[in-house]
């Protein structure tokens, strides 16, 4: 017995280290192997130890891209319970408020998935949640984005890969949102066809190819499900991967800072610190959302019943990411053109214009910066959002409206909850929606200015020591400490541009200069973007000696 | 003693000018970049035991995570699902002890994972920072001359601007093509035609109760209420019945005649009953709430608000025109039918929309 023992661990161990030989090898043979056939050595060369710079910031883009991976295991899998099919059944299993009702199979199958699949509604509700997480992502992503100007040059179309994945997003959302065809969605369903209706010329014959006849037909949910699972996604993906080969291929952004210049970056490897650090992350997005999804409801659907285009529930509300569009409904007065056997609904005509346009302004504002500065150099440094006050003050008007219509999209819940009349809401959201902004511009300009300000103090007369010192004659002064050298150099890092001057009117011959009218918009945005009153002059090192050279000198 | 307390004048920040060592260093005229700073070694890096508990620290998020999955495979075989089961768990409230036990569990399993790996890169994998140059993403000129001259020789190889009637037809060859996949997007649906503008409403047609079945006797309809009907003909189990549903359901309400102020509008009801669509003129969400007093009716929607003594016109809100009223009036046995289908079209406006 002993001696077989022995005799086992023995072969083992001689199996161990032939194994541990074999192992070595065979890594590096297969590694060849895939090199013989890809070339991935020359890849690996340049992305193993890639360097990729440090800031919280930075992660706001792989929670999007994270959640976009959860929602696409997760969605695999409904898609193998769910029925995307209209065709009418009675219902008969374990919800007993529903039995014995009429109802699609979509919405059928969306209740088993819920109540007959160990763990289906888990899977839905991490598929929701996920979603929902996704879109919020990336807005906040791209806010980053935006504040800090990382969308200049080389990464303008990178921004618009971004846009478009937004986009995309959120329709794809809207659409996952409607396939369970309960009363709630199937409400959204309804508004989409009253929103296709408005349009001139086309809009019932869309509505009629996109319905597969009236509303609401057989068609819209199997179209739908293409659409959401296949299409879209789809596309998704190829924006995404394309979306992050330029992320590698441009290397990331960094913020001003000792040693960090725009021909370098400054951070750590790829391997191992962010495979670690950006793989746990991925973890860390998913438990998050799991265990959300174990505690927190979200879209019940049997508590909605199925759809029927007579039935409503009282608080019908989409998803977060679309109350921007019902705010824009809801507050939109009621007008409408009928003439010479038309109707033109401009009531729900206009909102549908200004949504496309929330996004178009998104979407074209890299280029039109490029434009107004004239700026053709590749930036890596980002900005401090302070440092570029008319830009954060667009950003943040953009958010203020954005803010408003959500607001404007739940009227009825701020009615209840104020307890203030649902006209009066919105009556100040129809105010606000055009004063908001600009006041949100003005507000946020001034406030850069006044960190400017700050900074500019800051570098000149030191930071706050939070001594007192008595002076010989009895007054008191705080004793006030410069900066350290890395300070003074980040907070003067950034560069200030001077405003596009015009030609003279009367160039060097006599001859009066013609003068393009673009170029004379071009020139006041200009002096907006860069004027005295958009930005304050950063000390000079002249300015610094002059008020450091003698002591106590004030 | 504390350094604060044995402070004195020259060690007053003032007075140490250029804080942090030396004095200000300038070039170019900018302060200058002092360059990266030296790397500052964590605990971690010089105390092994330090490492070792750390090292310990993230084997227990492992293990962790380990446990919780087999917790989780327990779960899926312990609980039941269904929507009958329900236990109370301070603070959240009610939940379904299989999601409950699947949802915490799969996060546990997931973040301890992540906890771990994060854990690790922060404590035991070098946190020191490197330098990598940027290159210029624009070809350097002579690459830029290169691939000009490629194209050129391409180009002149291809005979592509030279012979203009093989690019015209190639041109509109390209162009033609995608519209064979355009057309045949046509069968996706019907033409609109006029399908728009009539609703399955017919004279003579009884109206039924939507709840009951029943047909409606007009003295069934009380002042204050609201009745919510839709034609005889249609039953809940006819194939068409959510299309016609989206488009003949019908809300009746009982005015005192006095109240009425739309004279067209009483004449078009029956005794003060008044038949409207139910289908709101915005977007076309079902109208559901309505206001005795004041006879307001208004849509939960987007709070479009119609006014039923007066012809159902809009008084606030985003819909751009009244509801459609149906003409009613009794047969021989004093229930109510319809006169005709509506003179406009229900729903939301279109462009083809006449009134």
């Amino acid at each position: 017995m002993s001696t077989h023992e022995y005799d086992s661990s023995h072969e083992e161990q001689i199996g161990h280290s032939e194994a541990g030989v074999e192992q070595k090898h065979l890594g590096e043979k297969s590694a060849d192997w895939v090199d013989g056939r890809l070339g991935i050595y020359n890849l690996a060369k340049a992305n193993l130890r890639k360097i990729f710079p440090d800031h919280w910031s930075f992660m706001l883009g792989e929670i999007c891209l994270y959640s976009f991976i959860i929602i696409i295991l997760t969605g695999v899998y409904l898609t193998l319970f769910f029925q995307p099919s209209m065709g009418e059944v009675v219902y008969h299993g374990s919800y007993v408020p529903l039995q014995g009702i009429k109802m699609s199979e979509a919405y059928k199958s969306a209740i088993d998935i819920s109540f007959d699949v160990r763990g289906g509604l888990l899977i839905r509700q991490i598929h929701h949640w996920a979603a929902i997480v996704f879109v919020a992502a990336m807005l906040v992503h791209m806010m980053r984005v935006f504040f800090t100007g990382a969308f200049r040059k080389p990464r303008e179309i990178n921004w618009l890969f971004g846009f478009l994945l937004l986009f995309l997003g959120m329709f794809d959302g809207f659409m996952g949102y409607s396939l369970p065809d309960d009363l709630l969605s199937g409400t959204g369903i309804r508004f989409m066809e009253g929103a296709i209706l408005s349009m001139p010329l086309v809009g019932t014959y869309l509505q009629m190819f996109l319905y597969g006849g009236q509303f609401p037909g057989n068609d819209i949910i199997p179209r739908f499900f293409t659409i959401h699972v296949l299409l879209i996604p789809g596309i998704m993906l190829g924006l995404l991967v394309a979306h992050l080969i330029l992320v590698f291929y441009h290397k990331h952004t960094q913020f001003a800072g000792p040693g960090r210049t725009e021909k370098n970056v400054v951070g750590m490897p790829l391997m191992p610190v962010y495979m670690a650090k950006a793989g746990g992350f991925f973890f860390l997005v998913f438990g998050v959302i799991a265990f959300v999804s174990a505690i927190a409801s979200v879209n019940p659907i049997w508590a909605y019943g199925p759809y029927r285009p007579d039935q409503v529930s009282t608080d019908a509300q989409p998803d977060w990411y679309m109350g921007f569009s019902e705010g824009l409904i809801r507050i939109m007065p009621g007008w409408e053109i009928r003439a010479w056997g038309h109707t033109l609904e401009l009531g729900v005509f206009i909102p549908l214009m200004v949504f496309g346009l929330m996004f178009i302004v998104i979407a074209i504002y890299p280029f039109l910066e490029g434009w107004i500065t004239g700026d053709k150099r590749e930036h890596h440094i980002l900005d401090r959002p302070r440092n570029a006050p008319v830009r954060t003050g667009l950003g943040v008007a953009w958010i203020t409206e954005y803010i408003i219509l959500l607001v404007g999209g739940g009227n009825d819940l701020f009615a209840t909850h104020l307890h203030l009349s649902i006209d009066a809401i919105t009556w100040a959201c129809r105010i606000l929606f055009f004063v908001g902004p600009v006041a949100a511009f003005m507000i946020t300009k001034r406030w850069c200015m006044g960190l400017q300000r700050r900074d500019k103090d800051k570098i000149l007369h030191g930071r706050e020591t939070g001594t007192i010192k008595r002076l010989p004659h009895g007054e008191f002064i705080e004793v006030h400490a410069q900066l350290p050298q890395e300070e003074l150099f980040r907070l003067t890092a950034h560069e200030q541009q001077a405003p596009t001057e015009l030609p003279p009117a009367v160039d060097e011959n006599g001859v009066k200069r013609k003068v393009s009218r673009a170029a004379k918009l071009r020139a006041k945005l200009s002096d907006g973007y860069f004027g005295p009153q958009s930005q304050i002059a950063k000390p000079t090192v002249e300015e610094h000696a002059e008020l450091t050279s003698g002591h106590g000198h004030h | 003693m504390t350094s604060q307390d044995n402070m004195s004048e020259e060690h007053l920040p003032e007075a140490a000018h250029g804080h942090g060592g030396g004095p200000v260093v300038t070039k170019d005229g900018h302060f200058a970049d002092p360059g990266l700073p030296a790397h500052e070694p964590r605990r971690t890096d010089i105390d092994e035991k330090a490492a070792r508990r750390a090292e310990r620290q993230v084997a227990m998020w492992f293990l962790l995570s380990m446990l919780a999955t087999v917790a989780f495979i327990a779960s899926y075989v312990i609980f039941k699902p269904g929507p009958t089961h329900h236990v109370y768990v301070w603070p959240i409230g009610n939940v379904a002890p299989l999601n409950f036990a699947l949802g915490t569990t799969l996060g546990v399993s997931l973040f301890a994972i992540g906890a771990g790996a994060v854990h690790w890169a922060r404590t035991l994998m070098s946190d020191e920072e490197h330098i990598a140059e940027r290159h210029p993403i624009e070809a350097t000129p002579a690459v830029r001359e290169q691939v000009f001259a490629d194209f050129r020789q391409g180009a002149k190889e291809s005979g592509f601007g030279r012979r203009k009637l093989i690019r015209n037809t190639m041109i509109g060859a390209m162009a033609m093509v995608p519209l064979s996949a355009v057309v045949l997007f046509r069968d996706l649906g019907p033409l609109p035609e006029q399908k728009l503008d009539t609703t399955g409403w017919k004279a003579g047609m009884l109206l039924k109760n939507i709840n009951t079945g029943e047909p409606i006797k007009a003295s069934d309809v009380q002042v204050g209420s609201l009745t919510f009907a839709m034609p005889q003909d249609l039953s809940e189990d006819d194939e068409d019945f959510q299309v016609r549903i989206a488009k003949d359901a019908l809300m009746l309400v009982r005015l005192q005649p006095g109240d009425i102020k739309d004279k067209k509008s009483a004449t078009w009801g029956y005794q003060g009953v008044l038949a409207f669509s139910k289908i709101c003129t915005h977007v076309g969400c079902p109208i559901s709430l309505y206001e005795q007093q004041t006879h307001h009716v208004l849509c939960p929607c987007h709070q479009s608000t119609f006014d039923l003594s007066d012809g159902a016109r809009v008084i606030f809100g985003p819909a751009g025109h009244a509801l459609p009223q149906l003409q009613i009036g009794v047969d021989n046995t004093g229930n109510l039918q319809a006169l005709g289908d509506f003179t406009v079209p229900v729903g939301p406006g279109f462009w083809e929309r006449s009134e």
